[in-house]
């Protein structure tokens, strides 16, 4: 099955205006020995096979619907409002470009940059850009951003340990040949000394300094005297924050961040394994030039009407081509959009809602699971959704147990912090109840005397 | 006075309204600590009736593929089949997390597994990574690898890339973010690589070269085989710029010519819709020689198939892996899309794809030729660039291809590539028919006419869109980006 929509006697007719025979004489450029290979691929399937083998594909999997999940680390189960899916099946918005064409794309131009607004609404920034990849992509750009602004001068970068795995290994891989120094980026530092174990690595050679809140424990800190002691080495700071957190808690933007991004997927982002999610980038408007990624600004058209258009894109890749910022192009407009009906729908009061539902039951887990003998608090530090507990038996062995009752365990910390080896990373949202979180204390207290 | 036509989302925020109620908790409430608490959370206040409205409004002002031609140059703007769309939302892929134990996933797992391997089969490579989230990325990751194999073999002072001038931006700017030098290659006389030049060019230094093939001209190189001889024999590796893949499905795999990497771009060749700007997705391809420098992880069988058991797949890092480029596994909502369409294609209609894609383009490129100046006219893939110019009237691209708009075509791509003086470059893809491809030929003859005749027509135009020419001045100027600011509503 193809999409073509061209007839035999169209396609002949075609032939004949070109003035070539048949189809094959069209590509006389290709080597003759390569040209036409056989390629070993399973015969075509109609939609309706299609259909058919994919879904087996599906059901092949267990969801966070048949199993009762308690698993975050940095992607989270959280409620989609119906609404959203409806806006994003929209063809005019889904199969539509990059809005070069402003005057066939306000659509897409305004829903950008109310997302934008948005963002700085959230965060307390003063601009966003209109998205990147994800949350590490976008940590990685708030580097080179800094990079630039001190245009090369600056070679350190701050990083706290507590700042999610995986980020840290996509900033490693971006840096590697910058000649960046990444401090902090160390596993096995302490980890319940909090931010303040920081400011012994910054200097004056640091371009940036970069902290996760809540952190990858899902601990709250407030970063306002870091961010001050930084700003003292005349340093940038990066927030990488969780936007639900955001609901509730003090704005990065309040404590005197320079950047704050994060991963926008619990924004009304389905999990999807993974992806495609949404990395927000918002920072202060004098950095704006040096900053990465689309931008939408607001303009008027010939006929006076309010109009939106891409602006300041001289900063971008296929105008300054190697001397730009960062050659991003395609980003994550459509998960964008997601996000910005998400916080419309929700608005002031829904995503302050949700926040609080995080938090009450990831603490209301936490005070149960701490209450059965052999598990404890690892951090006596506040946290929102999400904890790190001691456990009395290796991790991989808890969650198989489970498994076994249908429940998916926390992220098990040992893989990437040696001293916290047997530590579980649970999360609870709004979308675990409470005979859900009994349940989970029930089979804990079976595991721990197992 | 400037007129609104759509308020925002802010300004239509009122008070006390809410779209979405959750439940109350049913755990017993915990204190908050009161010090970090935010004081105001300024997001507006709509029902969910309001913001259906708005977005089914702002959704009006958008051309779209579902809407109409979109021969836009080098974005392959073709068809995105329903079906995709429903497959990436199956529940069961939808609700997976992407740090589930890989014997709950396994679904997910052989899927991308399916993938990498058909990926691997139409592009003559040996490995592939699903991981990158774009073009842009996926080069970045090509490029990294290049640099780790020339650093591998204690080859350390190879510090230029080699970029033709014909080149996407993103070939240069992906460079440039790992420090390297760019080197531009001239095109000759028939559009392809200047021999010459890149022979000048190649010595111990260089890492390699960007090679977009067929090229942004939508010229296939006549002398691709000797390209890459001359970048091999110099000790570099080359990098081929997947965008154009569309017109090579089935005619030719890259791997078989030599090419040693190269990103697809699933958003462009295997039909996931663009999402006015994204998600896209940008997998990577290699040599064998290469193999051990992917991004990690990537899909591979853990415990192998027996009489009575599946294969168990799972993740597997790469001996000398440059590391991770993105958080989890890829775009994986994208990756079912691509591999329904893959699946529903096969081997034949993939070639199909690529021979109505050069069809419809050479077609178009006849019915043009003889109105527009084609600089570089020979037998085109996928793609044609003109000169937006009328001879004797004084109008630009810009011009025409906002004239465009009124006949109800999304306008090609303009000023791009940089060498050909006003260039419109026409990609019309295979999922337009005959009549779709003489009524916009037909409209470009006919403004032809009109830039003769009444040439303001067109530097006013577009009359019939929604909104008219956008002042791009004011916007960079005034730099609005934001509408909730206060100070954004003080004038």
């Amino acid at each position: 099955m193809t999409y073509i929509p061209i007839s035999s006697s169209e396609r002949e007719a075609m032939l004949t205006a070109i003035g070539v025979e048949k189809i094959e004489n069209l590509f006389k450029d290709i080597p003759a020995r390569y040209r036409f290979p056989d390629l070993n691929l399973p015969p075509a399937m109609t939609e309706m096979e299609a259909a058919v083998e994919v879904g087996e594909l599906a059901s092949g999997n267990e969801t966070v619907r048949d199993l009762v999940s308690f698993l975050g680390a940095g992607a989270y189960n959280h409620y989609v409002p119906s609404v959203i899916d409806h806006i994003l099946r929209r063809g005019e918005f889904y199969t539509a470009y990059t809005p070069y064409q402003p005057e066939v794309s306000q659509g897409t131009l305004q829903a950008t940059f109310e997302y934008q607004s948005l963002v700085t609404a959230l965060t307390g920034m003063e601009v966003s850009n209109a998205s990147h990849y994800d949350g590490a992509t976008a940590v990685a750009e708030a580097v080179n951003m800094a990079y630039a602004q001190f245009r090369g001068k600056r070679t350190k970068v701050v990083i706290s340990p507590t700042v999610h795995p995986q980020y840290r290994a996509v900033l490693r891989t971006y840096t590697q040949g910058m000649g960046l120094e990444l401090a902090g980026d160390d596993p096995g530092a302490d980890l319940a000394a909090g931010p303040a174990s920081l400011r012994s690595l910054m200097d004056a050679n640091t371009a940036l300094v970069i902290v996760q809140y809540p952190d990858f424990f899902g601990r709250l800190y407030d970063y306002t005297s870091l961010i001050a002691d930084a700003h003292a080495q005349g340093a940038l700071v990066c927030v990488a924050a969780n936007p639900t957190a955001l609901g509730l808690f003090k704005s990065p933007g309040e404590m005197g961040a320079d950047i704050v991004v994060g991963e926008g997927q619990p924004l009304g982002i389905p999990l999807s394994y993974g992806g495609p999610y949404l990395g927000f980038f918002a920072t202060r408007k004098q950095y704006v030039h040096k900053m990465a990624g689309r931008l939408v600004g607001e303009t008027v058209d010939n006929r006076g009407q309010r109009a939106y258009v891409l602006t300041l894109t001289a900063r971008e890749q296929h105008i300054k081509r190697e001397r730009a910022t960062s050659n991003i192009c395609s980003n994550q407009g459509l998960m964008a959009l997601a996000a910005a009906v998400y916080l419309s729908v929700l608005g002031r009061t829904g995503l302050r809602q949700v926040a609080e539902l995080c938090y009450h039951k990831a603490h209301y887990a936490a005070a149960q699971i701490t209450s059965i003998p052999g598990f404890q608090y690892c951090f006596d530090t506040p946290f929102f959704h999400e904890f790190a507990i001691c456990c009395p038996r290796p991790v991989d062995e808890i969650n198989a147990h489970l498994l076994e009752h249908g429940i998916l365990g926390g992220y098990d910390l040992g893989q990437d912090y040696p001293a916290l080896k047997d530590h579980m990373l649970i999360a609870v949202t709004e979308m675990n109840t409470k005979d859900e979180i009994d349940a989970l204390v029930e089979v804990l207290s079976e595991a721990s005397h197992d | 006075m400037t007129e609104v036509i759509e308020k925002t989302i802010f300004e239509l925020s009122s008070p006390g309204r809410t779209g979405v109620t959750f439940p109350d908790p049913d755990v017993p409430r915990a204190e908050l600590p009161e010090s970090l608490l935010r004081a105001d959370l300024p997001l507006p206040e709509l029902a969910e009736v309001d913001v259906v409205r708005h977005y089914m409004r702002l959704s009006k002002f958008n051309y779209s593929v579902d809407g109409g031609f979109y021969p836009l140059g080098s974005c392959t703007m073709k068809y995105n089949p329903k079906i995709n769309e429903d497959m990436a939302r199956l529940p069961g892929f939808a609700f997976t997390h992407p740090l589930q134990p890989v014997e709950t996933v396994q679904g997910n797992l052989a899927l991308m597994y399916t993938l990498q391997e058909w990926l691997k089969e139409i592009s003559g490579f040996a490995a592939v990574t699903l991981q990158p989230a774009a073009g842009a990325h996926g080069e970045l990751t090509g490029v990294l690898i290049m640099r780790a194999w020339h650093k591998s073999r204690g080859d350390v002072k190879r510090v230029k890339m080699l970029i033709p001038d014909s080149a996407h931006g993103t070939n240069p700017a992906s460079s440039g973010m790992t420090g390297l030098n760019i080197v531009q290659i001239p095109s000759d006389g028939r559009g392809n690589v200047d021999l010459a030049a890149l022979k000048a060019a190649c010595d111990d230094t260089v890492v390699g070269l960007m090679l977009t093939n067929p090229n942004t001209l939508g010229l296939f190189d006549e002398h691709v085989e000797e390209v890459i001889k001359i970048v091999h024999d110099c000790g570099g590796l080359v990098y081929g710029d997947g965008a154009n893949l569309n017109a090579l499905l089935g005619i030719v795999r890259p791997g078989d010519l030599g090419i040693d990497v190269m990103h697809f771009n699933l958003h462009k060749t295997f039909s996931t819709p663009h999402g006015g700007g994204g998600p896209g997705s940008g997998p990577v391809g290699v040599a064998a020689h290469l193999a051990e420098f992917l991004p990690s992880p990537i899909v591979g069988i853990l415990e192998e198939a027996d009489d009575e058991q599946p294969p168990l797949f799972g993740f597997i890092e790469p001996k000398r892996t440059i590391g991770r480029v993105k958080a989890f596994h890829g775009h994986f909502g994208m990756l079912v899309r691509t591999f329904t369409y893959i699946a529903m294609h096969g081997p034949e209609g993939l070639r199909q794809v690529a021979e109505y894609a050069v069809l419809n383009a050479n077609y178009l490129l006849a019915r043009l030729r003889g109105t527009y100046r084609v600089p570089y006219d020979r037998i085109c893939m996928h793609e044609f660039v003109a000169e937006g110019r009328v001879e004797g009237a004084d109008v630009h691209a810009l011009d025409i291809a906002k004239r465009l708009m009124d006949y109800d075509f999304h306008p090609p791509t303009n000023y791009f590539p940089l060498i050909i003086h006003e260039a419109l470059m026409i990609e019309p893809t295979e999922t337009e028919n005959k009549d779709t491809l003489d009524a916009f030929a037909e409209a470009l003859i006919k403004i032809a006419e009109e830039a003769k005749t009444t040439p303001d027509l067109l530097h006013a135009a577009p009359h019939k869109t929604p909104f008219g020419r956008v002042d791009e001045v004011k916007a960079a100027r005034e730099l609005v980006l934001c509408c909730w600011l206060p100070e954004n509503y003080n004038k």
